[in-house]
């Protein structure tokens, strides 16, 4: 197997997600899956080739910062998850629980 | 015929011509919508009551003659493109609730140009997948055959086309999502060249990759929406300064000399159904016969698509969709700290192959594997490129099939995720290279599929690959 149900789990710590034990095992034995696939790409010789990150050739778009009017408090406010009146919630960003 | 089963231009014609009003045409969409999508399910939100007003605005400028070229056609949208005050959740649980307060610019252009907005289509989630099963909200029944699936991800956009429920639709590609949906269910949807429409306002995916076009019953059609959505976008950096050509004149032209390049390589592809090839090939034939000059060329890199394509998308998803957190929008889910509201509402707000691609890009990002997963891709992606320009200056129009085989049974591939990314084999490599495609019906299979022929172009070659489809035998 390429990956390991460990390395999972390492991963999805990193990215956040919660994984039930199932899960952990489906996703181990897919990515694997997937992961002996891109092996493909060891045949090709990419000693010397540029890395291609934007096909449109475009760098260094600038434009002028011009104050526009922009009505969408109450639409911002009404989307936001927690809330009281006019007051917006989020939750707490530091405790002590954290196990970062 | 029923209205909604008119072509925009047809549509256009008669409301013109006052045969019929956008009131009743936009209600004739709605209707089919009310009647068909309990079983087709290509629509996670319709908007009846605003779009039945937005048609009596219209109705008043068509007889006015003030109205834009579309005023009172009604349009759908993959629910993955923001729609102001019109919930847009990507298909996925964790935006069950958003409501974003802002257009993406194509749909302003689109309102501005007089379009009616029905509702939103149904997708795979934040456009994962390749048969509009990896939805939330259950997947999309093909309108040809409703035991197989409509194609991914913008699924619900081509049904809805397919199955007349509106007159267009707009859908989001990264690796074939318009044009692998489109051949299955039998439309034109185009895949512009990469920075050619504005991507302000799509929930991104992979930000290199991403595009947005329209699904339409013709070519034509297909030529008049992009000349509408195309063009530079101060709000999308990535959107090229090029001039947005006439598509809808340039398709009229004659194709006598064009040279059409038949790529080797995609004819060779393991498990490419029979009938999908002969259907090509005869399609191939009939453009010889009306004059092109059919050139066989070779791709060689072609094989490695793929390959790079599902690095890099993954990748450029984890990242992407890290700012999912709920912290200020979306569903939450309470934990007993900050790391456990993320975690927990990340785990139910996403569906399995979401959490799968951010787990492979997070694995193909981290340390110790970047240089071997996504830079070996972006270098692969180089040659893949070059490759693509190399053809087009021997060629204009390269032809393929745009997927190895015709629709497949829903849960066919559901639980095999490698051979759902095998369906964008064909697809794909465009997208790596930013070239634009489209995918216009060729022909049906014995059993009723429908089969849609693929033609790519160079950058900002929209004009040429939209006038090769125009002529593809229908």
């Amino acid at each position: 197997m390429a990956i390991s149900i460990e390395e999972v789990q390492k991963i999805a710590r990193l990215a956040r997600i919660k994984l039930t034990p199932e899960e952990e095992q489906r996703h181990a034995e897919t990515i694997s899956v997937v992961l002996d696939y891109m092996e493909i790409l060891n045949e090709v010789d990419t000693s010397g080739i540029e890395p291609t990150a934007r096909v449109t050739g475009l760098s260094n778009i600038y434009r002028e910062d011009v104050v526009e009017e922009c009505n969408i408090k109450d639409d911002l406010k009404n989307i936001w998850a927690e809330k009281d009146g006019d007051e917006l919630k989020v939750p707490a960003v530091f405790n002590e629980e954290s196990e970062e | 015929m029923q209205l909604n089963e008119l072509t925009i231009k047809e549509a256009r014609e008669g409301l013109d011509r006052g045969d019929f009003t956008a009131v009743e045409l936009t209600q004739a969409c709605l209707d089919r919508i009310k009647e068909r999508n309990p079983e087709i399910n290509a629509f996670i939100t319709v908007c009846e009551e605003q779009a039945l007003l937005d048609a009596k605005e219209a109705d008043k400028k068509i007889k006015a003659k003030i109205g834009g070229p579309l005023v009172g056609i009604p349009f759908a949208v993959k629910d993955a493109i923001c729609t102001k005050g019109v919930r847009s959740t990507a298909s996925a649980k964790i935006l069950d609730n958003y409501i974003p307060p802002y257009d993406a610019t194509v749909i302003t252009r689109l309102k501005e140009a007089g379009a009616i907005l029905l509702g939103k289509n149904n997708c795979d989630a934040f456009g994962h997948g390749a048969s509009n099963e990896n939805s939330m909200y259950g997947p999309v029944r093909n309108p040809r055959d409703l035991s197989k699936v409509a194609g991914g991800s913008s699924g619900g956009s081509a049904a809805a086309v397919a199955d007349n429920m509106c007159l267009f639709a707009i859908g989001e590609d990264t690796g074939g999502s318009i044009r692998q949906p489109a051949s299955f269910c039998g439309v034109v949807g185009l895949r512009p060249s990469y920075g050619r429409n504005s991507r302000y306002g799509v929930m991104p995916m992979a930000s290199s990759l991403d595009t947005v076009g329209p699904f339409t019953k013709t070519v034509e059609d297909t030529a008049l929406i992009e000349s509408i959505i195309a063009g530079q976008d101060k709000l999308d950096a990535t959107t090229v300064p090029d001039v947005v050509a006439d598509y809808p004149q340039e398709i009229l032209q004659d194709i006598e000399g064009m040279r059409v390049g038949v790529p080797k390589e995609y004819f060779e592809i393991e498990g490419i159904d029979e009938e999908v090839k002969k259907i090509t090939e005869e399609q191939i034939e009939n453009l010889k016969k009306k004059g092109c000059k059919i050139i066989d060329v070779s791709l060689p890199y072609t094989k490695y698509a793929l390959a790079v394509y599902y690095i890099l998308v993954p990748s450029e998803d984890s990242s992407n969709l890290g700012r999912m957190d709920t912290v200020r929008y979306g569903v939450q889910v309470k934990g007993k700290n900050l790391e456990e509201l993320y975690t927990l509402s990340r785990a139910q707000g996403f569906p399995e192959e979401v959490k799968r691609r951010i787990l492979i890009g997070t694995y193909a990002l981290s340390a110790g594997y970047y240089d071997a997963y996504y830079k070996k891709a972006q270098q692969v992606r180089t040659l893949i490129k070059r490759d693509f320009d190399e053809v087009f200056k021997k060629v204009d129009v390269l032809i393929t099939p745009t997927s190895p085989f015709p629709a497949f049974g829903i849960g066919e591939k559901a639980f095999d995720p490698l051979a759902m990314y095998l369906a964008d084999i064909m697809v794909s490599p465009a997208n790596v290279a930013g070239m634009p495609a489209v995918s216009v019906p060729g022909g049906m299979t014995a059993s009723g599929l429908p089969v849609g022929i693929h033609i790519i172009g160079p950058r900002m070659g929209e004009g040429a690959v939209l006038r090769i489809g125009n002529n593809i035998n229908k």
